[in-house]
């Protein structure tokens, strides 16, 4: 936690004071902030015009912009991605929203063949310097098409970068990040952190944002670079290798079973922080893997080999994984699907016994 | 000829009453799934009478802001300007001077002598792939010169004769792409014809059908942001108008009235799919505009006149911010589908020769000529000043290396331009490929 602060203050100086957010108020700063400096940028999706988003995350943006810069679309993901690489081609910025990360599937086309390859295949001539978000993840009863965390999805694609913030702070210097970045970026936003952090214990009554540090978010521009990590808790036991609302619940089992996890939040995905994994584990010799999507070709499939390649004379232990089940994400079966603080607590042990 | 029903008269629903409700249970024959089948196979003639043709000079030519419905009964005509004879008759036949119409038939016929050089080269194995436009030349040849510079263009694999009216595009660049040597500029990443020349208006051609169709729409509308007044032209062949990304352009398109044209290049077949089995049976692709609201034409397409007037129509009316316009080009693809297509397996071997609309090079030709603009002996000094340059300019891309010969791109340039900066996994994959790579 003082790390991750720590590196918030360093990225934050030039900023003036900072406001309690919600991750949702973070996201719509960062785009107020990029509309207002970047006559290129425009925002566009399924309700995020007039109505600012079902989420509110583009809430009177269009007041303040004007129907030319932040506009309804049709519910036509394809067309939402085909038509923001065409206007990336042209040289604008696109900041362009999937209503659910479930529902990006129609726009795979574009993504993969068109987005991830625009500058590849051109030798540089066209470029998509567009960002995607996308609400995802569960813990929000939310089931089969309201829950995903596809990832993976992603991550597998050459010329993507994917990210996901799991505080305001965060939120709002890698989406600035990633709208000014010239590579197509897949903004993951994990709709359980909207709010609040949420631990993974859901019978206990939720925390806001104004309550936590990392609520507070300067109100002008700052950014965070897209290949780096955070340690999000410093810890000489074991490395947790972690992103969004994972990050919560490994804090709190790790505060719970004591053990003195160091807890490192990917933020970026893809292209990923390599150093500061080999260097916490090198230091620990043991890790878990968390994330909430499915086990099977998981991104923490490639976690486990990077660690296994790179520090295997330092591991005490197998690198572990806690994930999603290998089944959709069920509705009433939510907490035993959900990845929550025992079964974390319960692999940490395991690490720590063997 | 088989009718195509003209919009309001299609047959009414049979009124409901209460006889028939009352009446027992007819007894239905099984259903039976449709599959549509061309009329010609190999061995035996088309029957072309389900082209609809209309005769030249026939279809009116309707004011620039004219509303989408209007435009109903265009989408299932036919816009034509050279008649049999190779006269120019009816509202459509646009003014152009001798030059322009030289240049046009300068670039067909370069178009065409390029193609047939290159399928030559692709079976000396001096490159791996190759797709000609034979019988198509008239539609890109045209509809550039309606265009403006800064226009961008989104084609498919097919319309390369957009490219070759141009003075700023060197041949030899194109060849070098098609040969993937060190010239290439698109160093070697991609298969033969997928070019891409910006400052041409010619966008990065994709593998993937019809994901450019909505991406032009997007670049129009990034015109229309900006204030700007260039103008953006998407293409699509038959076949990929079943593509989903065929329905998202037209609906965009639609909804924010985009600066764009939208081609659709009605060869007849996908393959060795007959335009019936994409949807084309009893209707027509230019339909599909009309009924999601888009002014929407069919024409001509191996009419170059024809072409061109209709082209700068749709060019003008989108720059005057009047909307999107949906074109069908009716032509026949004379050639394989590709070097790799062996069309006589699926289609007559004669088919081209009996196709209504005739060659395109051939009608254009004959209305200079009668014009007096034109001469046989002209014609031919023309073709091989032609073939002389294609010659040459495969010679100087040859001396950059071929895919056979080995001299392609480094290996460094595979890792470029994944990112704009290379991130630190790539660079150690990059290092290890060189350890193992042959050429640096």
């Amino acid at each position: 936690m003082e790390a991750q602060l720590a590196l918030a203050g360093e990225a934050s100086e030039a900023s003036p004071a900072r406001l309690p957010m919600t991750m949702i108020q973070a996201l719509r700063s960062a785009m107020d902030v990029m509309l207002e400096r970047d006559p290129d940028v425009v925002i566009f999706g399924q309700d995020v015009g007039y109505f600012g988003g079902v989420f509110r995350c583009t809430d009177g943006l269009q007041a303040k912009y004007g129907k030319q810069r932040v506009f309804d679309a049709p519910i036509s993901e394809g067309g939402i991605v085909g038509v923001a690489v065409g206007m990336g081609a042209y040289g604008l910025r696109p900041v362009a929203e999937i209503q659910f990360a479930d529902y990006f599937y129609p726009a795979s086309d574009q993504i993969v063949s068109e987005a991830a390859r625009l500058r590849y295949r051109s030798a540089g001539d066209f470029t998509a310097p567009l960002t995607i978000r996308m609400p995802c993840g569960g813990g929000i009863y939310g089931g089969q098409t309201h829950s995903q965390s596809p990832e993976a999805l992603f991550t597998h694609v050459c010329g993507l970068r994917t990210v996901m913030p799991s505080n305001p702070y965060d939120a709002k210097g890698l989406l600035i990040a990633a709208i000014e970045c010239d590579d197509p970026v897949i903004f993951l936003e994990p709709k359980r952190l909207y709010n609040g952090p949420f631990d993974g214990h859901h019978d206990r009554p939720s925390t806001p944002w104004s309550a936590h540090p990392l609520g507070l978010v300067p109100q002008g521009h700052y950014s965070l670079p897209l290949d780096q990590a955070a340690v999000f808790r410093p810890g000489a036991d074991i490395t947790v290798l972690t992103y969004g609302t994972m990050v919560w619940v490994a804090e709190a089992a790790a505060r719970e079973t004591g053990i003195d996890a160091e807890i490192i939040d990917l933020r970026c995905i893809w292209p990923l922080d390599l150093d500061t994994i080999i260097a916490s584990v090198k230091k620990t010799g043991r890790c878990v893997v968390l994330h909430e999507a499915t086990r099977t070709s998981g991104f923490g499939a490639e976690l486990v080999a990077l660690v296994q390649e790179h520090c295997f004379y330092h591991l005490e232990v197998p690198v572990e994984r806690v994930s999603g089940w290998d089944t959709p994400y069920p509705h009433a079966q939510e907490w035993d699907y959900f990845p929550g603080p025992a079964r974390v607590a319960a692999a940490l042990q395991r690490a720590m016994e063997k | 000829m088989s009718p195509i029903p003209p919009p309001g008269q299609l047959d009414p629903l049979p009124p409901a009453s209460d006889a028939a409700a009352a009446a027992p249970t007819p007894a239905y024959e099984g259903l039976r799934l449709h599959v549509p089948e061309p009329t010609g196979r190999p061995g035996c003639h088309t029957d072309f009478s389900y082209l609809h043709l209309s005769p030249a000079g026939a279809v009116r030519k309707p004011e620039l802001d004219v509303a989408a419905v209007d435009t109903a009964d265009l989408a299932y005509s036919l816009i034509r300007v050279l008649d049999e004879d190779g006269v120019a008759r009816g509202p459509w036949a646009p003014e152009l001077g001798p030059e322009q119409l030289l240049h046009g038939l300068r670039t067909m016929l370069k178009t065409r002598v390029f193609d047939s050089r290159m399928l030559i080269a692709q079976r000396q194995k001096k490159l791996s792939f190759y797709m000609q436009s034979l019988g198509e030349e008239a539609i890109g040849s045209a509809h550039a010169m309606a265009l403006r510079d800064g226009d961008m263009c989104f084609p498919t694999y097919r319309q390369q004769s957009l490219l070759l009216g141009r003075d700023d595009v060197p041949m030899v660049e194109l060849i070098c792409q098609l040969l993937s040597n060190e010239r290439d500029p698109l160093k070697g990443r991609q298969l033969p014809v997928m070019y891409s020349i910006k400052k041409a208006g010619f966008f990065t051609i994709s593998g993937n059908l019809a994901t450019q169709f909505i991406q032009a729409v997007g670049w129009g509308m990034a015109s229309a942001i900006k204030g700007d007044t260039k103008i953006a032209s998407g293409w699509i062949g038959d076949g990929a108008t079943a593509e989903s990304d065929f329905h998202t352009a037209l609906t965009f398109a639609h909804v924010y009235r985009a600066p764009v044209i939208l081609n659709v290049v009605n060869n007849q077949w996908a393959i060795s799919t007959f335009q019936a089995i994409a949807g084309g049976e009893g209707t027509t692709f230019a339909a599909r505009g009309s009924g999601c609201g888009i002014a929407s034409l069919r024409v001509d397409g191996n009419d170059f006149l024809a072409v061109y007037a209709v082209s700068q129509w749709a060019a003008e009316r989108a720059r005057r911010n009047l909307g999107p316009t949906l074109i069908e080009w009716v032509t026949y693809r004379a050639g394989p589908h590709s070097t790799s297509d062996d069309p006589s397996k699926y289609r007559p071997a004669d088919e081209w020769q009996r196709f209504p609309l005739g060659d395109p090079i051939a009608r254009l030709k004959r209305h200079l000529v009668d014009r007096g603009l034109w001469s046989e002996a002209q014609h031919e000094a023309l073709q091989k000043e032609l073939e002389a340059e294609v010659i040459a300019a495969q010679k100087e891309a040859e001396r950059f290396g071929t895919l056979a010969d080995g001299h392609i791109p480094s290996i460094e340039s595979m890792f470029t331009d994944v990112y704009k900066d290379m991130p630190a996994h790539l660079k150690d994959q990059l290092a290890q490929a060189r350890h193992y790579g042959g050429r640096p």
